[in-house]
């Protein structure tokens, strides 16, 4: 199945996002080997570098205003439950300009996928520091460095609610693949933060490729909440990427 | 024609005693009009309705009255001034005391301690007097009582009773209140607003509460034919709508000025991504936070130019509950067959006052979309003659249906090439053309009797105008409904033809009046404004316009 556009990708060559859209394309190629319909398929994206995504995969598609990925897709969840909704959002999209609507989706459990192009910058405003950057992060609007302590996008959405949450890292689209066709499959609000390198601003490969270690390889309880936020403070030395936290809750659209 | 005023602090059940004294005139066959005057305080600041009711239809609350039910001292003195010279004062007497000629004490307080009753069904009691002063029959009330509180109607009853028995045993009969015609109906501008949108096949409402808007939010959610949502934010709740109707669903969201400021760059993105969205804008007076409970007539200029960019956008503003119908259908519809913004711009007066019409069924319009069955070359923004892109859904086998917030291309996907972003430009203007000759069939502006003077006004100011005029010769009155498209030839025709023209609206900087003169090329000089909050009164109105007309 061809999932491309004829839209030309304009994202620069070694983008994190390439690998983003090649495990979302496998991961819908899957989905629908595995019985999902295409046409039940709708992604939504915010505006920055990310958000090109929606113009790069023939499925259906809602191209939103910056900030605003995630109301969009509770209101077709709403209209027409058979839709499988994933949002594409980056790092000052979903946590600087739209985050009341991260917490709140999350707060509902509503049924949809949110997947986090993170790459701790504005990136299509050619690089200022967004609520991700870390502490004395040097960006054109922080010459001498951020002041400002970083949020952490795993930990905000586990006390938000969220029902599935999960990490990938860009530079692996086969593990991150795998990820997405869970959190798609979840019944309720599944979020996935993806370690996205952006070599013009960010380039994190060479840090990531070396940090990045799969937990639920080492049998993580992925059914503890303690457990979760544990495991979403380490950044030193490792990096954990894989399933945090998953579990069954009533979701929002199943009261409507 | 004759007025009740009843008062009492936030709490007392003015707003509640208001709808029943209404209804007690309605089940009789009289016309009825409520007005509600109430600060922004939940429990204790004080609180007034004024029920106006008469044989024939009427458009408007009239301020001085025949009857004052005073809940509590404050009242008496606030509302003393309005009492017609035989009017009579109906109060709560373990309340407080007056000895005036014509001030009735009941024993309010005490009859609700007699039955067991709790504090605020001393407002039946006071009704229960009322029917006697007024001359009409108990069984009137009592049908009302069991009507509206169902499993409180046996007390409520008891109470009213005594009251009514407490009256006869004391005082006078006032009028003799004989049954006039059928029972008749009344309803406020918010509920039928919504009922319009319903029967044009509204599925899901969302709102973020905020006065004068707020009811419609409440009505809706008693319904078990139409969703409501209640998101985090305005911003939230117009992209959830996006996304709603995008999905299929026919949406409308509902806000006052500082709400539907938030919405703004999202009316722009409805406006590019062609999604249909009913935005219903009901406004308070004031800037910002301004004055929220009070009513005003000042966002026509923010909602005609509501976001950046330019794009097609409808704007009506119905002066009465019956037009708020007919215009909540049409939005609805226009909406879906045009593909784009409509805004229905309401304000506190209309949103909130009530009165007697009836629907015609037979004017209701029919507008239908341009439906497409999608398919492997679907094209959410093809081009055609008439720029409306046949629409379709997600979820249909094969078909791909992209839209966009940037400028795009047929299939919704990104274009900065110049010659593509003129000719999307071209079509989705060509739409509102097309709209424009649709205007023909539809009730864009209303003409009201005869004359060489003319009066142009709008939205809820109509209605004191009307009643304003029943005593003024030589005078006819225009009210523009449709605001945007603009039905400029005709209201340039009828305004040529005018000796004297005076503008009414209720704002302080004439919108209309230069909205016309944008439109028509007439400047129109004479201008009643008001902006105090309050909303214009018949017979103040019609002193001023007579200084206009001699
Ligand atoms: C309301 C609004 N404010 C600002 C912008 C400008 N803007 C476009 S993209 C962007 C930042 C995008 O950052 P992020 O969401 O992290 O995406 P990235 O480009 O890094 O993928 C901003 C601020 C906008 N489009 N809309
Ligand atoms: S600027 Fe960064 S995020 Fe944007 S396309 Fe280039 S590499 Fe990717
Ligand atoms: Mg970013």
């Amino acid at each position: 199945m061809n999932l491309d556009t004829n839209a030309k990708i304009t994202w620069c060559p070694g983008c994190g996002d390439f690998g983003i859209l090649n495990a979302f394309k496998g991961a819908v190629k899957e989905l629908i080997d595995e019985g999902i319909k295409k046409e039940n398929i709708v992604i939504a994206s915010g505006i920055g570098c990310h958000a090109k995504i929606v113009d790069y995969v023939n499925v259906n598609s809602f191209y939103s205003l910056h900030g605003r990925t995630i109301p969009p897709l509770t209101g077709m969840k709403l209209a027409n439950k058979n839709l499988k909704l994933i949002g594409f959002s980056g790092d000052g999209d979903c946590l600087d300009e739209g985050i009341s609507h991260l917490i709140h989706a999350a707060k509902r459990n509503i049924d949809i996928t949110i997947i986090l192009h993170n790459n701790n910058v504005f990136a299509l405003t050619v690089g200022q520091a967004t609520a991700t950057s870390p502490k004395g992060f040097k960006g054109k609007s922080t010459p001498k460095g951020s002041i400002e302590e970083p949020l952490n996008p795993i930990k905000l959405v586990l006390v938000s609610g969220a029902t599935f949450v999960a990490r990938g890292y860009a530079g692996n689209p086969n593990h991150l693949k795998k990820i997405i066709k869970k959190a798609v499959k979840h019944k309720g609000f599944s979020f996935v933060e993806v370690l996205q390198p952006c070599v013009i601003f960010n380039n994190s490969y060479q840090k990531l490729s070396k940090t990045v270690y799969d937990m639920n390889k080492k049998g993580h309880n992925i059914n503890d909440m303690n457990l979760a936020m544990k495991k979403s403070e380490e950044f030193n030395g490792k990096i954990p990427i894989g399933i945090f936290y998953k579990i069954k809750k009533q979701t929002f659209d199943e009261h409507y | 024609m004759n007025t009740i005023t009843i008062g009492g602090k936030a709490g007392h059940g003015v707003k509640a005693a208001a709808k029943l004294s209404a209804k007690i005139f309605s089940d009789i066959g009289y016309y009825i009009f409520i007005l509600n005057d109430y600060p922004s305080v939940i429990s204790g600041d004080h609180n007034y309705s004024k029920i106006t009711f008469d044989k024939k239809e009427i458009h408007s609350y009239y301020n001085d009255s025949d009857f004052l039910i005073a809940l509590d001292e404050r009242t008496l003195k606030e509302h003393k001034s309005e009492i017609k010279k035989d009017g009579v004062v109906l109060f709560d007497k373990n309340s407080f005391e007056s000895n005036e000629k014509n001030h009735f004490g009941i024993p309010a307080g005490n009859i609700v301690k007699e039955s067991e009753g709790i504090s605020i069904m001393r407002n039946t009691a006071l009704l229960g007097a009322f029917m006697y002063v007024a001359g009409i029959d108990f069984c009137v009330l009592e049908k009302i009582l069991k009507k509206t509180y169902p499993s409180n109607a046996k007390i409520n009853i008891e109470i009213a009773k005594k009251g009514y028995l407490y009256a006869k045993d004391n005082f006078k009969q006032k009028l003799k209140t004989k049954k006039i015609g059928k029972p008749k109906k009344f309803l406020c501008g918010n509920m039928s607003l919504s009922d319009g949108a319903l029967n044009a096949g509204l599925e899901t409402y969302i709102a973020y509460p905020m006065t004068p808007a707020t009811s419609i939010l409440h009505y809706l959610a008693g319904k078990n034919n139409v969703k409501t949502i209640q998101p985090e934010n305005e911003i939230s709740v117009i992209t959830m709508a996006l996304g709603s109707s995008y999905a299929g669903s026919k949406t409308m969201i509902g806000t006052s000025g500082g709400g539907f400021a938030l919405m703004t760059e999202s009316i722009s993105f409805a406006g590019i991504s062609e999604i249909p969205l009913v935005i219903v804008e009901s406004q308070r007076a004031g800037p910002s936070t301004g004055i929220p409970t009070y009513t005003g007539q000042s966002d026509l200029n923010f909602t005609l130019n509501p976001g950046h960019g330019e794009f097609p956008l409808v704007v009506i503003a119905p002066g009465s509950p019956e037009q708020a119908f007919f215009n909540g259908s049409e939005a609805l519809q226009i909406a879906w067959k045009y593909q784009l913004p409509v805004i229905v711009l309401l304000d506190k007066h209309l949103s909130d006052s009530s009165k007697t019409f009836e629907i015609d069924k037979k004017r209701i319009k029919k507008i239908n979309p341009k439906l497409s069955k999608g398919g492997k070359n679907y094209l959410r923004y093809k081009f055609t003659k008439d720029g409306i892109s046949p629409i379709t859904f997600p979820g249909k086998k094969d078909t791909v249906v992209k839209v966009t917030s940037y400028e795009h291309l047929e299939n919704g996907i990104t274009t900065e090439n110049k010659k593509d972003i003129k000719k999307m430009f071209d079509k989705r203007f060509e739409k509102i053309k097309n709209f424009e000759k649709e205007m023909n069939n539809l009730e864009t502006f209303k003409v009201y009797g005869k004359g060489k003077n003319v009066i142009v006004t709008w939205g809820s100011s109509l209605g004191a105008v009307l009643e304003a005029v029943k005593e003024i010769k030589d005078v006819k009155v225009i009210q523009p409904i449709y605001l945007k498209p603009f039905p400029h030839k005709s209201i340039k025709k009828y305004l040529k033809k005018a000796k004297n023209i005076v503008c009414v609206e209720g704002n302080a900087t004439a919108q209309l009046a230069d909205l016309i003169k944008l439109n028509t090329g007439i400047e129109i000089k004479n201008k009643i404004l008001k902006y105090d909050s309050r909303e214009f009164e018949p017979i103040e109105l019609r002193k001023e316009l007579k200084r206009w007309f001699k």
